[in-house]
């Protein structure tokens, strides 16, 4: 791997963080109005409180955010802040700090988003890459319409479709939430199980919604790896099938899956924290929902940075760690 | 001689995308066509089975709603115009919500609304990628690398993060308004394959002819470049109005949309708000999802269709 590409990678990931801190901090002030000041209102009209000075409130506000000094003082600020991972506190539940929602919130998404695209990747792999294989059994074929079907419709819907059939009118599932409400959660055996049990619903909406996507990738590269004429060989040869399939034409027709995964994963992470939504799961996206409701501005931006920033970082890895998957691919001119 | 000029427009992309995943989709080698490619399109046989099934399955719904919206009386989309939480009945097809609406009424109403907003996006973004598009493939330079690093980064970001944040700053929600903010991330990809296009076009012989024949910068990127982009401005608008959709639909529900005007996503919020699955009031939630299944399935016809005729390759392959 060349420094040249290393560097201008890293380049990248600070791009895409700018970026994301400069659209929080240039969006709520380019519209007009008070921000601070509407949601104090909103929030006033809602509990109904009357007791509560507006004015004197949002000033006070002003006055800790710096929001009276010039714009590019702020901006400096703003950043100062966010290295101190100081991302205010929340409206709802007043003095507790943003930081600790999002922290406590951002291992939810991921072990969700995790384990799901990992299962409905593997899966979508193996299906597509069976059903370019003419020797595979004639149902594979059959199951890839229906998985392509599912992956056109959002998640977010497949979410509610299942949460109504298991989890209302057959319950076996339950219908929302993490873990059990009564559960101490401590890391032992029956906790484990009790999350990965809360986990199934929320993670089958992702992985039945993302199984034809990569199944379709995968049977196109697939077609055209076994048109290869070290395939040829490779038959011609006495392999046997079951090594032809894995070794010379999964392995070499995995890579652009790999890198589709990459660019997948941004509208993956927009439809987890749909889905989680949905769910009221405790990650990011159950948090976002009583964020919205409530006007939450700070837990929202705090929310929409860890999101972007989080992946940015994830796909800096999975861009590193691309020479070891493939040593086909070197980093060069 | 075609076989070298791909080639070289390979090698060049190579060259200019070291910032880009090794290949984003977007960015797969520029495919060959022919120059007579748009024509061949306006011809017959070119018309897929799933072009032909999508773009039945959207005319059925636009002419759903369109039928419907002279049957349905919109006052009965207001709240506690009806009898609230009515299973379907022969006076309520589709049953009421629990805030007492007729869930047919708002139905009829939002479809139309969300293909609205579906397409106000694609057209900005369509329009947006086709300028940067041109300008950066065709010009190449300083312009063509700051809108290739923009769009490669704002690809790789959470689309909903950032239209989070536009949206929960619209003080007012309108569906024009919903449009052009998801419109604010459907840019990208038209932008990525018209460039490659481009990039591919600008090396083939008859641009050369062009050039020797006295015509000027602007004459050759209308009419030499442009006829031959028709199919992947197609593709893209497509794409880029189903992503829209999608991320108008997922506002919505999460409650960043239209409060006066009823639209499927709004729909799906209202029906989550008052807990309708865990009421079991499929009648609620169940039409919304299965109108925009619907028409997302369309959509996916409709854009395998297209890009049987935007990429060549495919035909051949599947």
């Amino acid at each position: 791997m060349s420094l040249e590409y290393l560097v201008t990678r890293v380049g990248q990931l600070l791009l895409i963080v700018f970026i994301a801190v400069t659209v929080n901090f240039l969006i709520p002030r380019a519209i007009p109005g008070d921000p601070i000041e509407s949601a104090l209102q909103t929030r006033i009209a809602m509990t109904g409180s009357t007791d509560v000075n507006v004015q004197e409130v949002a000033a006070a506000y002003r006055a800790k955010f710096g929001l009276d000094k010039p714009i590019w003082v702020q901006y400096l600020n703003y950043w100062r802040d966010i290295f101190r991972l100081d991302f205010g506190v929340s409206l709802v539940d007043f003095p507790q700090p943003v930081i600790s929602k999002v922290q406590a919130a951002l291992p939810w998404t991921l072990g969700l988003l995790g384990v799901s695209t990992a299962i409905d990747f593997t899966l979508g792999t193996l299906l597509g890459a069976l059903a370019a294989w003419p020797r595979a059994p004639s149902f594979v074929r059959g199951l890839l319409p229906p998985f392509m079907l599912l992956s056109a419709v959002p998640f977010f819907l497949l979410a509610i479709v299942l949460l109504s059939i298991f989890a209302v009118e057959l319950r076996v599932f339950p219908p929302g939430g993490g873990f059990d409400p009564v559960r101490i959660v401590r890391f032992n055996l029956p906790t484990i199980v009790d999350i990965l049990y809360h986990a199934i619903l929320p993670s089958m909406s992702l992985v039945l919604g993302g199984i034809g996507g990569w199944a379709l990738g995968m049977r196109a590269m697939m077609v055209s790896t076994l048109g290869e004429d070290y395939i040829t060989f490779a038959e011609a040869k006495g392999l046997p099938a079951r090594r032809v399939f894995l070794w010379y034409g999964m392995r070499n027709a995995l890579l652009p899956q790999v890198t589709r995964l990459a660019v997948a994963l941004g509208s993956i992470l927009s439809g987890a924290v749909l889905v989680e939504a949905m769910f009221s799961y405790p990650g990011l996206g159950g948090l976002l929902v009583g964020a919205i409701a409530g006007k939450d501005y700070f837990v929202i931006q705090g929310i929409v940075l860890m999101l972007i920033v989080s992946l940015a970082l994830s796909l800096f890895v999975v861009d590193l760690i691309y020479p070891l998957v493939d040593p086909r691919i070197r980093y060069q001119r | 001689m075609s076989g070298r000029v791909g080639e070289t427009a390979r090698q060049r992309e190579g060259e200019t995308g070291l910032l880009s995943p090794p290949s984003a989709p977007a960015d797969a080698p520029p495919r060959p066509l022919a120059p007579s490619s748009a024509r061949r399109l306006r011809g017959s046989g070119r018309w897929s089975g799933s072009l032909v099934v999508g773009l039945v399955i959207l005319l059925a719904v636009l002419l759903l709603s369109v039928v419907g919206g002279w049957l349905v009386d919109p006052k009965d989309g207001i709240v506690g115009a009806v009898t609230p939480s009515q299973p379907p009945s022969a006076r309520f097809l589709l049953g009421t919500d629990s805030q007492g609406r007729d869930v047919l009424t708002m139905l009829v109403l939002g479809t139309p609304q969300t293909i609205r907003i579906g397409l106000t996006a694609g057209v900005v973004g369509v329009a947006i990628g086709l300028v940067l598009g041109l300008l950066s493939g065709y010009f190449g330079g300083w312009f063509d690398g700051t809108v290739r690093v923009l769009s490669d980064a704002l690809m790789t970001v959470p689309g909903i993060a950032i239209l989070l944040i536009i949206a929960i700053n619209v003080g007012h929600m309108t569906p024009f308004l919903m449009g052009l903010t998801v419109a604010s991330l459907s840019w990208m990809y038209p932008t990525r394959s018209i460039r490659a296009q481009v990039l591919s076009i600008r090396e083939r012989p008859y641009i050369a002819v062009a050039r020797a024949n006295g015509a000027s910068e602007a004459e050759i990127v209308f009419r030499e470049v442009m006829p031959n982009l028709l199919p992947f401005i197609a593709a893209s608008f497509v794409g880029a109005t189903s992503g829209a959709m999608l991320a108008s639909v997922g506002l919505e529900a999460l409650g960043l949309g239209t409060n006066d005007v009823h639209t499927l996503g709004t729909m799906i919020f209202w029906a989550q708000k008052y807990s309708a699955v865990l009421r079991g009031q499929w009648w609620w939630f169940g039409p919304p999802i299965a109108m925009i299944a619907t028409i997302f399935i369309g959509l996916f016809f409709v854009s395998a269709g297209v890009d049987r005729f935007a990429n060549p390759r495919l035909r051949q392959q599947t």
